[in-house]
């Protein structure tokens, strides 16, 4: 799952009541994106989502494994709110403590979208945020 | 996965002992009820461990408890009870969980087996259509932001005030069905965005509405007392929470508590414990956060219940008054409570997480209903969708020992996506057909992760609590249609 090229973008783990996410990315931006997208794979099809319109996020949060699950309930909440299905993410600033970025995707619709689960919210439960050679990998554990 | 290698003292068949000194910083032992077969499944993950991590906890007295469904949860184990001392003690979010008052709620009928089962397909298309389930379904009653605030503070009350539901609903329903101290303007702008529409849903996960017959009594005066009198009697139980709106009360006090933290220099071996003293504006605020959201699952299951009540007396051309549709309890088993205890020969006021755990007061307390003050408050304990669930009561032991909490379910065994692995949806609904058990499910993909092989036992969870004394069993009922999110 999430193998595009040879490059690994994420995998799903399992947690005995929950499910987790490994994320990988070059630099960090691109760990912010495979994050959510694979989020988003977790909730529906990824291929059943098309970019219909965008939005505008701010998030904010005290240190950077913070702000990732903050991005994620974020996400979260324009799902369960507003129903919003998103596909690809431009992030545009990334620091320790801030993250602005554009989502694209579109409204969820009945017909069209098979939703798999509902995702409660990101945990800050074994989280882990870590540099290496290859660049940036990230572990959370989502709440089912 | 590692196993868990710490001590484990035996107390007797039932009980086991994590000692105080299994590592430095617990500052009360844990205390597991499980019987020796349960023991080494335990052992295969780390919520034994997560007992540990919550016996650090500020103010914790007593124990660090686990139920015998205990099962690896994030900060708390799913199945932990932990009681704090209200002067120097902490409240933490994650004691609770994200699903806010999750909880369950039983209605019993004068209906018997052979009248509902040859409608039973009749009757689950029915309530799947009357109930909204699944993900994005939206409820059938629009509220307003004024009519938000209403049910965030008067709960159950909110739905029976507009017609759904009885008076006497409340009084068999826990805390009457609405918990003092809500506060509206403690719950941020997103939490109610997501709650408002999500009002009078029963949700995915493991939620679900089931109809039951009763199967065995093991108490036939105290289930008389309930109005459960006979093997083949028709059950329905409804089991959800307070939806999007308590997920997201928790994600939003839990971000405050990540602060507190460092503010109030407490230290924690895991971040998803974080907390704040209960005393403190942080611990203050969550409490009144929790109590909206909690009253929101109880007027959550009272809508539910009225429409469940609305299709069988659809179904059966008679009032829900004609078919003895009363309500027998409804307990929470995701909350915090400030409840008295006896510790040490002395009343003290406390603060009970309870996740995954189920209030058990036994008969004669103050908080028991009037109606059960002779048998003790009934204790609502669903298994998996193929197996069983059981009624139980209260017990002055479970008063004594557990600060009256006892277990909440069967709990899981395998992680959804080994279930999912394991199992199809589709030979699922198959095999439970064959049983006699009519499915619908909004995701068929998703009724594997739910699936009876994923979960332990509920039979031996309920015999674990029953032979340690925390409460005791009345009555079992299995499934003959059932409804998944």
């Amino acid at each position: 799952m999430g193998i595009r090229g040879m490059r690994r973008t994420f995998e799903i783990i399992d947690h005995t009541a929950d499910v987790g996410i490994i994320a990988y990315g070059t630099d960090i931006e691109e760990l912010f994106c495979n994050a959510a997208l694979a989020l988003f794979s977790l909730i529906a099809e990824p291929e059943s989502i098309q970019e219909k319109s965008h939005l505008d996020l701010r998030v904010t949060s005290d240190e950077r494994d913070s702000l990732l699950v903050e991005w994620l309930n974020e996400l979260i909440y324009f799902f369960d709110a507003k129903h919003i299905l998103f596909n690809r993410f431009d992030i545009e600033s990334l620091t320790q403590n801030e993250l602005k970025a554009t989502c694209h995707g579109e409204a969820f619709d009945p017909i069209k979208h098979k939703i798999k689960r509902g995702v409660k919210a990101a945990t800050y439960h074994m989280l882990r945020l870590d540099k290496n050679n290859d660049g940036y990998k990230a572990q959370i554990i989502l709440d089912i | 996965m590692t196993q868990w290698q710490g001590q484990l003292i035996k107390i007797d068949d039932y009980r086991w002992k994590i000692p105080e000194n299994y590592k430095t910083g617990m500052r009360v032992p844990g205390l597991i009820y499980a019987s020796k077969e349960m023991l080494e499944s335990l052992r295969e993950e780390q919520a034994l461990e997560q007992v540990v991590n919550v016996a650090f906890l500020p103010g914790i007295v007593g124990y660090s408890f686990a139920m015998p469904d205990i099962h690896w949860g994030y900060g708390f184990p799913i199945g932990g009870v932990a009681a704090m001392d209200i002067k120097n003690g902490v409240i933490s979010p994650g004691g609770v969980g994200y699903d806010i008052n999750c909880g369950v709620r039983l209605l019993r009928t004068n209906l018997s087996e052979a009248e509902v089962r040859p409608r039973i397909n009749q009757l689950i298309n029915a309530l799947f259509h009357n109930i909204p389930s699944g993900l994005g379904s939206e409820g059938k009653i629009k509220i307003s932001q004024k009519e938000m605030n209403q049910l965030m503070v008067e709960g159950a009350r909110w739905a029976v005030k507009r017609g759904m539901g009885f008076e006497e609903d409340l009084d068999v329903t826990e805390e009457g069905g609405c918990l003092s101290g809500a506060d509206p303007s403690k719950t941020s702008d997103k939490a109610v965005k997501r709650g408002m529409p999500q009002a009078g849903t029963l949700g995915s996960g493991n939620h679900f509405l089931e109809i039951q017959v009763v199967k065995e009594i093991f108490d036939p005066h105290t289930a008389s007392i309930m109005g459960i009198t006979e093997i083949g009697q028709i059950l329905v139980l409804i089991h959800t929470g307070s939806r999007g709106f308590g997920h997201q009360v928790c994600t939003d006090h839990l971000r405050i508590m990540e602060q507190a933290v460092s503010k109030y220099g407490i230290k924690l071996p895991d971040r998803q414990l974080a907390c704040a003293p209960i005393e403190s504006k942080e611990g203050q605020d969550y409490l009144a956060a929790m109590a909206c959201a909690a009253n929101y699952a109880w007027a959550n299951r009272q809508c539910i219940a009225h429409w469940v009540r609305e299709t069988f007396s659809g179904i059966f051309g008679k009032s829900p008054e004609k078919l003895g549709m009363r309500q027998i309890y409804d307990v929470a088993h995701n909350i915090a409570k400030i409840e008295e205890h006896t510790i040490d020969g002395r009343k003290a006021k406390v603060c009970v997480h309870r996740k995954g755990a189920t209030r058990a007061f036994p008969a004669g307390h103050k908080d028991t209903p009037r109606c059960y003050l002779e048998i003790g408050q009934p204790v609502l304990v669903p298994g998996d969708m193929g197996r069983c669930s059981f009624v139980a009561v209260g017990t002055e032991k479970a008063m004594k020992e557990s600060f009256g909490s006892t277990c909440h379910g069967a709990g899981r065994v395998l992680s959804r996506g080994a279930a999912r692995r394991a199992i199809r949806g589709a030979d699922i609904i198959r095999e439970l057909e064959s049983r006699g058990i009519t499915v619908r499910a909004e995701s068929v993909s998703a009724l594997a992760e739910e699936a009876s092989q994923a979960y332990k036992d509920v039979t031996e969870v309920i015999e674990v609590v029953h032979q340690a004394g925390i409460s005791r069993k009345v009555a079992m009922a299995v499934p003959m249609g059932v409804i998944k999110g």
